[in-house]
């Protein structure tokens, strides 16, 4: 399937196995969640607000295991803070590299991680959870333009979030990771996704959720194609690189047919939308028996699967 | 190169000339590595592969003789050298180094003898060099659990002595000295070579198409890729990604966006009213 020279790559694989793989899968679900939820709450109806606190309360755990799991997979954990500040004698001071993602993304999963616990707390002062006068005082503050600035900044931190871990392991020599420019849009895409089932099996849980679930499963749908679309992309790149053996063969292949039979739900419901013309003219989508827990599972496994086969199949 | 000649000066370019056409594939190197930085040996093993014992540059194998078998079934002729390949492996200290380029902590960097050095105490071993150095020369010295190299014996230069693989060499294969003057030895001996009808010679990382230049290069008797070295095309920066990457996010969040705006505006499912009735129905 060559149709340019290989790349050849020489490099020695760094080992990131599960920690980096369920980072890169909370990752993905926390922006994808923030974004909803931001959407939802700013650009719905007041009937979308169950879902939109749903979504609010997803990122802030998934980031912090996320950084648990990060600072696990480090050999020297305890030196996590060395991403943040410089310890090489006579270079004290903080550090940034922006030619590495892992920098970038370190220093956006802190500053995200403060956005994240600041809606989180709000979403639970609004759920009348906590009653603390500076929670509410707190939760005060995000009424109005205000909320919505800090929540507009929040998801696109987000959103980068989601999407720099597919950027990170393209900033490499490493084979298949490298050969490709697209994994990042893929994994934000696929997080979108794998965001928009997990809050569709969250809202079986939330009484007055039920009323998104239309936007949530439309937004899957569409979410999935753009998902499809780029593993397309990123197949068309690993081709002019000769790296689609690699990527494909065996038994990596299973991880991507795991990936894709977990977009068919998605798929399957942007071909089979079924619409019908209201009284006054408008198309509305018909209400299909749901299989509400199977096929959000499905594609929640194919987000997990499709990060494992990028990831792996590298190494 | 005689040691009380030696005068080795911070500031200076550093680095190591290695002709493979005289190696003999001894391993005094690899040995004298391992004593000098006191890098403990494999546990005894037989690789199958060769002369090889050591496999490949890691965390605690910093000098790595290959042994590549070119030799054909028949014997036609004479190997001229390049029948059966030897080269002492060792980090390239590349000018444009890949390593210190994606080290989010700044442990990786190049000393005042403008090699490129890993600090222990300040690596927390998250494996990013590891993934684009594209010699496959880094890796995690189990023992410390931080990524470790070649570090052109850093504290033998600061005492004013060449690196222990230089000095334990016999064939002079390895050579130790300024850029500068390692440069006009290497030139010579290319020339050398290419008069006595060996064409097949080339120098690797002399000249700044590899890595803008490596400080530790070579004279290969084939070409890099028979050595397991990116040719000039391949030698690329891991940054190289970096645009195209996040353009590409941001392509698909714009994406996102609108199909979200989509979903939002044509509900879907969205519970309708039951006192409107629906006029027409179709798959």
């Amino acid at each position: 399937m060559t149709l340019l020279a290989a790349s050849e790559h020489f490099a020695g694989s760094p080992h990131w196995t599960w920690y980096i793989l369920f980072y890169f899968f909370l990752a993905g679900l926390a922006g994808g969640a923030y974004f909803l939820a931001t959407l939802l709450r700013y650009w719905g109806t007041p009937g979308d607000e169950p879902v939109a606190r749903l979504g609010f309360y997803v990122p802030f755990p998934a980031t912090i295991i996320g950084l648990l799991l990060l600072t696990l997979d480090l050999k020297q954990p305890l030196r996590f803070w060395h991403m943040l500040f410089n310890t090489t004698p006579d270079q004290f001071g903080l550090n940034f590299n922006s030619r590495t993602p892992m920098s970038v993304g370190v220093w956006a999963l802190l500053v995200a991680s403060i956005f994240s616990f600041v809606v989180f707390v709000d979403t639970l002062v609004r759920d009348g959870r906590i009653r603390n006068r500076p929670a509410r005082r707190l939760a005060a503050l995000l009424d109005g333009t205000v909320g919505l600035v800090w929540n507009v900044i929040g998801t696109i931190l987000y959103l980068f979030i989601a999407g720099y871990t597919g950027v990170l392991i393209a900033v490499s020599n490493q084979p298949i990771w490298s050969d490709s420019w697209a994994l990042g849009g893929l994994f934000l895409a696929s997080g979108l996704a794998g965001s928009a089932a997990l809050l569709l099996v969250l809202s079986h849980y939330r009484p007055g959720a039920e009323f998104s679930r239309g936007v949530l499963e439309r937004s899957e749908h569409i979410f999935t194609a753009l998902e499809l679309l780029l593993v397309v992309v990123v197949v068309v790149t690993l081709i002019d690189d000769g790296a689609v053996d690699d990527a494909f063969g065996f038994p990596w292949i299973l991880l991507w047919l795991v990936a894709l039979v977990g977009m068919l739900p998605g798929l399957r419901g942007l071909a089979g939308d079924r619409v019908r013309v209201t009284r006054r003219g408008a198309v509305a989508a018909v209400e299909r028996a749901p299989a509400w827990v199977v096929a959000p599972s499905l594609v929640l496994v194919g987000v997990l699967a499709l990060r494992a086969a990028v990831i792996f199949s590298a190494q | 190169m005689a040691e009380a000649k030696l005068k080795i000066d911070p500031g200076k370019s550093y680095g190591f000339f290695t002709d493979t056409s005289v190696c003999i594939g001894c391993k005094a190197c690899e040995v004298a590595c391992k004593e000098w930085n006191q890098l403990p040996s494999k546990p005894e093993g037989f690789l199958g592969d060769s002369l090889d014992n050591t496999g490949t540059l890691d965390g605690q194998t910093w000098r790595h003789v290959k042994f590549i078998d070119n030799v054909p079934d028949e014997t036609l002729g004479v190997g001229d050298g390049k029948a059966f390949l030897l080269m002492s492996d060792v980090c390239k200290h590349c000018q444009h180094a890949s390593c210190m380029d994606v080290c989010p902590t700044g442990a990786i960097v190049r000393t005042e003898f403008d090699t490129v050095f890993i600090q222990s105490s300040v690596c927390n071993g998250c494996r990013n060099c590891i993934a684009a150095c594209p010699y496959d020369v880094i890796d995690i010295d189990p023992d410390k659990d931080v990524a470790r190299k070649c570090t052109l014996c850093y504290d033998r230069l600061q005492g004013g002595m060449e690196p222990a693989c230089a000095k334990a060499c016999p064939t002079d294969s390895i050579q130790f000295g300024p850029l500068d003057e390692l440069h006009r030895r290497a030139d010579e001996r290319l020339a050398t070579l290419h008069s006595q009808g060996i064409k097949e010679a080339n120098l690797y990382g002399r000249d700044d198409k590899v890595y803008g230049g490596l400080n530790a290069f070579f004279l290969l008797m084939d070409k890099p890729e028979a050595y397991k070295l990116p040719n000039a095309k391949n030698a690329v920066l891991p940054q190289r990604n970096n645009l195209g990457g996040y353009v590409g996010v941001l392509g698909t969040a714009v994406l996102g966006l609108l199909g979200a705006v989509i979903a939002l505006r044509n509900r879907g499912v969205r519970p309708e009213p039951p006192e409107e009735p629906t006029v027409e129905e179709r798959p």
